[in-house]
């Protein structure tokens, strides 16, 4: 989650005087998880729910509204348009839709130059997707001249001085060569043509979601005026930036005038500010919450929140985004509520406790091993290929992940021993016998909606010098035996044991266990140095079993 | 004085009972190993605990010995190499270098080397006899008895071993040069041990009490024939230490989750059980999360390389993807994008074990499961992260659902503080925060006093009608939490670092303290 970095100064100018106990606990109980303080500066992390709150402005607008400062729907004058932007049907094949705004009156400082730089970057990574989205460009309006085209023009085509560059790059160059070409090149993969705004004068003021021009594209302490677009593929997301980007501007002092866009098949007004109405489901906002506020509580509710309110209708600012449905608003009147005020009930619903079966039986057998002496271990159901298969001396086909960030951990286990085969491996410094047993999930390639067969399975591993056959069949015959279970044993062949020492258990038809001596070359590949002797038996078939 | 040596000597152990009638205002631990016909590792157990009962003062000196070893034990009867050489030298007047063996002893044939060596270093002229290289007598020379066969000879009157403290300059010397010959002599350093017997101990080492004789142990046999009834046993030392012996135990973190689960059974809680793989479709898009969210990437997320993709369950799938296009019949506005079925069916590791609860409410309109029913669950998710000492990429959640006409808010953080406060957090709180598939939506933190500090230990709210209408088919409150339990429980063990929960370092799992909750 992107965390954003406040001003506190700023933050107070906006809500009033608060102490620093205060400011935490408000920042806290608005939905916003803050990091810290410190000085002046406040970092908080934003849920990504909330792009809106992504800057000073957006941020001191809810909270100031939140602490009872500056309640209720804030409206921005926009005036009407002047100028034209122009989109040409060519974009349509790489980012067909944009939306932007003209914002004047700025007085840029070096502060303002940083809030505007972070913005554009939360809203980037965040609402924007890493720019798969969408993408932001501002450029200085004294740099650049009107009627604007946002157009696809051919990779040859393109040249221009991106930010930053010495000098004109091609469009190939940019891609190849640019930082934050090198960074965005995967969007343009396979486009024929890209999208650029160009000015009237024929100037590229941007490869969109690339970069700017350095000539056109680059805002500076002395820029007043600014063009403000959001490029992508879905309209209404781009209002919705745009108007987060708007607003912040406009708190900045700044003067919103308004473009028209001619599309190939229409023209719009962009920014859109006007709020959006939905009809308040008083009733379910209560029961959801538990509480019985009535029309004057809402009003009070709904405008700590930041909305308008009136006649059971509420105003939505245009830079909220995340209202969906009447949930949506319940729970900013929870927030507005305060939910540490909501107070705590058990309500007296009579409903049984049931435990797993399974998870029941897994217990009983965990006793019973308890009971002879053995000590259960808890491992990761992650594993090393090797360390189930070749290290084991089989050859299995496993349940593998597609990326791990612990590249050591590949595999899901396809069974529980090779776990206790790494336990003993790393507890060698210890005094022997050791006695290990683990219960836990396996995983093999089988039927189910995932194409993966998962069981419940138990291991039981004795090492020392009297580790064998007979001792580690005393505990599996003890075990079986109460648990009532009648089994059949015959010789088999298993890698992973010496041969003719090994043998294959079935309880009816079900074959659910194997016990034997370990091979000395597994004993070897773990670097033991001790015999070792194991079961390991399959949980669910046997339960399955005993259910009947 | 006299009472307190007697309870002393009553108490003895049988091998301080062996060793105290042997002992002698002082001596060595060798000695005293000789004179009771222990091991001297048993004479030191005893000197050890005598010492710790204030009988004894115990001392270690490094002693410095030269030891005569099977060749130098022969060489002390037949004599040194080189004498054999230079007798024969003295008889032949000359002696060609090849010809020396045959004058050796057969155990020193092989001191040829050496001999010329000493030879040459005795100014024995060393000249060519038909191109051979030999050696030539000159009269004047004598064959002198040699210092080193003197001490070799002396060792051997004190069985082939001379503390150093025992010899001349000179047998120094002539020691030094014994070690250089192989298989000859080795000068040993060990640490000799030896101890002075207190006051105390001298008193012990007379009493009467020591010649008494005390029964060590109850046997069956003295049982049977009665014979115990004519016995005095020897009293123990009760307060001592005795050697640690562990038992077979279940895991730790298992017996957390035991406890765990019978809080939530005894309030009503029917325990929810699925697959840990799942697909995409279950674990994320049935929980409204919308295909794009960061959450979804490779780097939060571990997806299946084999088996990659799983079946979808196809009138569900119909609806999910409705409720993310365009709210479907949940009247939300949906995240208004286009669903793609390939993402959806790609297999992952559950990334939380809210995926049971998106099934329980299936269940519930299969009529497998009831409304009101509360459901909960303690097992595992996966996060695709690396392990470090507050991260594990495999951990448990505790899950669970009240799905109720009349749940609210309020029940939230009802069955919230029930649940932490048996934990041992008695101050819990909840503040708003988000999740795709909740709103309202809150983490919940309780008061850590050792920290003083609020502690973030998971997150909580109601299901939002994209999900609970989706699936269930109609709109009823569900209450859902999902917290993390190793982080709940570390405390409790006084852990830092979570992977010590999972290190199955088997002192550390015979140790650890029980769950006493």
């Amino acid at each position: 989650m992107p965390t954003i970095t406040l001003s506190k100064k700023e933050l107070l100018k906006e809500a009033g005087k608060l102490s620093d106990e205060k400011l935490k606990d408000r920042i806290s109980m608005l939905g916003t998880d803050l990091e810290g303080i410190e000085g002046d500066r406040i970092n908080v992390e934003i849920f990504p729910n909330r792009p809106d709150l992504l800057s000073q402005q957006g941020f001191g607008r809810a909270f100031a509204a939140f602490v009872g400062a500056k309640p209720g729907l804030r409206t921005y004058d926009v005036k009407k348009p002047t100028q034209k932007v122009i989109i040409d049907r060519s974009v349509a094949s790489c980012r067909p839709f944009t939306a932007c705004a003209v914002v004047k009156k700025l007085k840029i400082t070096d502060e303002r130059l940083k809030e505007i730089i972070q913005l554009q970057e939360k809203l980037h990574v965040t609402f924007g997707r890493n720019r798969k989205r969408l993408a932001i460009g501002i450029y200085p309006c004294e740099r650049i001249a009107f009627p604007i085209t946002f157009k696809g023009m051919k990779p040859d085509e393109i040249t221009f001085r991106p930010l930053e560059a010495a000098g004109e790059m091609t469009a190939k160059r940019i891609l190849e060569q640019h930082p934050k070409g090198k960074e965005y090149a995967h969007l343009l993969a396979g486009l024929e043509r890209y999208a650029c705004f160009v000015d009237a004068k024929g100037d590229i003021l941007s490869l969109t979601p690339v970069i700017n021009s350095h000539l056109t594209g680059k805002i500076t302490e002395k820029t007043t005026e600014v063009f403000v677009e959001c490029s992508g593929f879905d309209l209404r997301v781009l209002q919705e930036c745009l108007a987060m980007i708007a607003t912040a501007l406009a708190e900045m002092g700044g003067e919103l005038q308004a473009l028209e866009l001619d599309y190939p098949d229409k023209k719009i007004i962009t920014p859109d500010l006007d709020p959006k109405k939905m009809a308040v489901d008083g009733a379910y906002i209560n029961r959801l919450l538990g509480l019985e506020l009535n029309q004057n509580e809402f009003k009070k509710l709904f405008e700590k929140m930041g909305y308008g309110y009136g006649k059971g209708t509420v105003l939505i600012p245009a830079y909220r985004t995340d209202i969906l449905h009447q949930a949506d608003l319940a729970e900013d009147i929870a927030i507005a509520y305060g939910y540490e005020n909501v107070e705590e009930a058990i309500p007296n619903v009579a409903t049984a406790g049931q435990e797993s079966p399974l998870a029941a039986f897994e217990a009983k057998v965990r006793n019973l091993l308890v009971g002879h002496g053995l000590l259960e271990c808890k491992n990761y159901n992650l594993i090393n290929e090797e360390a189930q298969t070749a290290k084991m001396l089989l050859n299995a086909d496993v349940v593998a992940l597609a990326s791990s960030v612990s590249e050591e951990y590949d595999t899901l286990r396809a069974w529980i021993l090779p776990s206790l085969m790494e336990t003993l491996q790393r507890n060698k410094r210890h005094e022997y016998p050791q006695r290990l047993f683990e219960i836990g999930r396996v995983f093999a390639k089988g039927e189910s909606e995932a194409g993966v067969k998962e069981k419940e399975r138990l291991a039981v591993a004795l090492c020392g010098e009297d580790a064998d056959y007979t001792a580690i069949r005393q505990i599996l015959d003890d075990l079986l035996a109460k648990l009532g279970v009648d089994a059949a044993y015959e010789e088999t062949i298993h890698a992973s044991f010496i041969p003719g020492r090994v043998a294959r258990v079935s309880v009816g038809k079900e074959e659910v266990a194997y016990v034997g001596e370990l091979h000395p070359r597994a004993l070897e590949s773990f670097g033991l140095t001790m015999p070792a002797a194991a079961f390991e038996l399959d949980l669910t078939t046997l339960f399955g079993l005993l259910r009947g | 004085m006299t009472d307190d040596v007697t309870k002393l000597a009553a108490g003895l152990s049988p091998l301080e009972r062996k060793t105290a009638p042997c002992l002698k205002k002082e001596g060595t631990l060798a000695e005293l190993a000789t004179a009771s016909g222990l091991q001297e590792v048993e004479a030191m157990r005893a000197l050890q605990w005598l010492e710790g009962k204030g009988c004894v003062k115990l001392a270690t000196e490094e002693q410095e010995a030269l030891v005569v070893l099977e060749r130098g034990q022969k060489a002390a009867k037949e004599g040194l190499p080189e004498q054999h050489a230079l007798e024969a030298l003295k008889k032949r007047k000359t002696l060609l270098v090849s010809e020396i063996a045959a004058t050796l002893p057969a155990y020193d044939k092989q001191a040829v080397g050496a001999v010329v060596g000493t030879l040459k270093k005795l100014n024995i002229p060393f000249v060519t006899i038909d191109g051979k290289p030999a050696f030539k007598w000159v009269d004047a020379l004598t064959v002198k008895e040699s210092s080193e066969r003197a001490l070799l000879a002396k060792a051997g009157k004190s069985g082939w071993r001379l503390s150093s403290d025992s010899l001349t300059v000179e047998e120094k010397q002539a020691a030094i040069e014994l070690a250089k010959r192989q298989g000859y002599a080795a000068i040993e350093k060990r640490k000799e041990k030896s101890y002075t017997l207190t006051p105390l101990g001298e008193a012990l080492t007379k009493t009467k009490e020591l010649k008494k004789a005390y029964a060590e142990r109850l046997t069956p046999k003295m049982l049977e024939d009665g014979s115990w009834k004519q016995q005095e046993f020897r009293p123990y030392n009760v307060t001592i230490n005795v050697p640690k012996k562990t038992g077979g135990r279940s895991h730790f973190v298992n017996e957390a989750i035991g406890y765990i689960k019978r809080i939530w059974l005894d309030l009503g809680f029917e325990e929810m059980e699925g697959d840990h793989v799942q697909t995409a479709f279950w674990d994320l898009d049935s929980l409204f999360v919308p295909q794009d969210h960061p959450a979804r990437e490779m780097q939060d997320t571990f997806y299946l390389k084999d088996p990659a993709k799983g079946k979808l369950p196809a009138a569900l799938l119909k609806k999910v993807k409705a409720a993310h296009e365009n709210g479907g019949d949940t009247g939300s506005a949906g995240w208004r994008y286009a669903f793609s079925d390939e993402e959806a069916a790609k297999n992952l590791l559950r990334t939380h074990t809210t995926v049971l609860s998106a099934q329980t409410l299936l269940k519930i309109k299969e009529g497998k499961r009831r409304i009101p029913g509360k459901y909960f669950s303690v097992s595992t998710v996966y996060r695709n992260e690396a392990l470090d000492w507050k991260h594990l990429f495999e951990f448990h959640q505790v899950e669970g659902i009240v799905v109720d006409e009349h749940a609210d808010l309020r029940h939230l953080k009802g069955y919230l503080r029930e649940f932490f406060g048996k934990m041992g957090f008695p101050d819990v709180r909840i503040r708003p925060a988000h999740f795709p598939y909740t709103e309202p939506s809150a983490e919940v933190d309780v008061w850590d006093p050792r920290k003083q500090q609020w502690v973030e230990l998971g997150g909580a709210g109601i299901f939002r009608p994209e999900v609970t209408k989706t699936i269930l088919g109609e709109e009823v409150p569900v209450l859902a939490w999902g917290l993390g339990m190793e982080r709940i429980i570390k405390e409790y063990y006084g852990f830092e670092d979570l992977r010590d929960l999972y290190r199955n370092d088997l002192e550390q799992l015979k140790t650890v303290k029980a769950w006493l909750k």
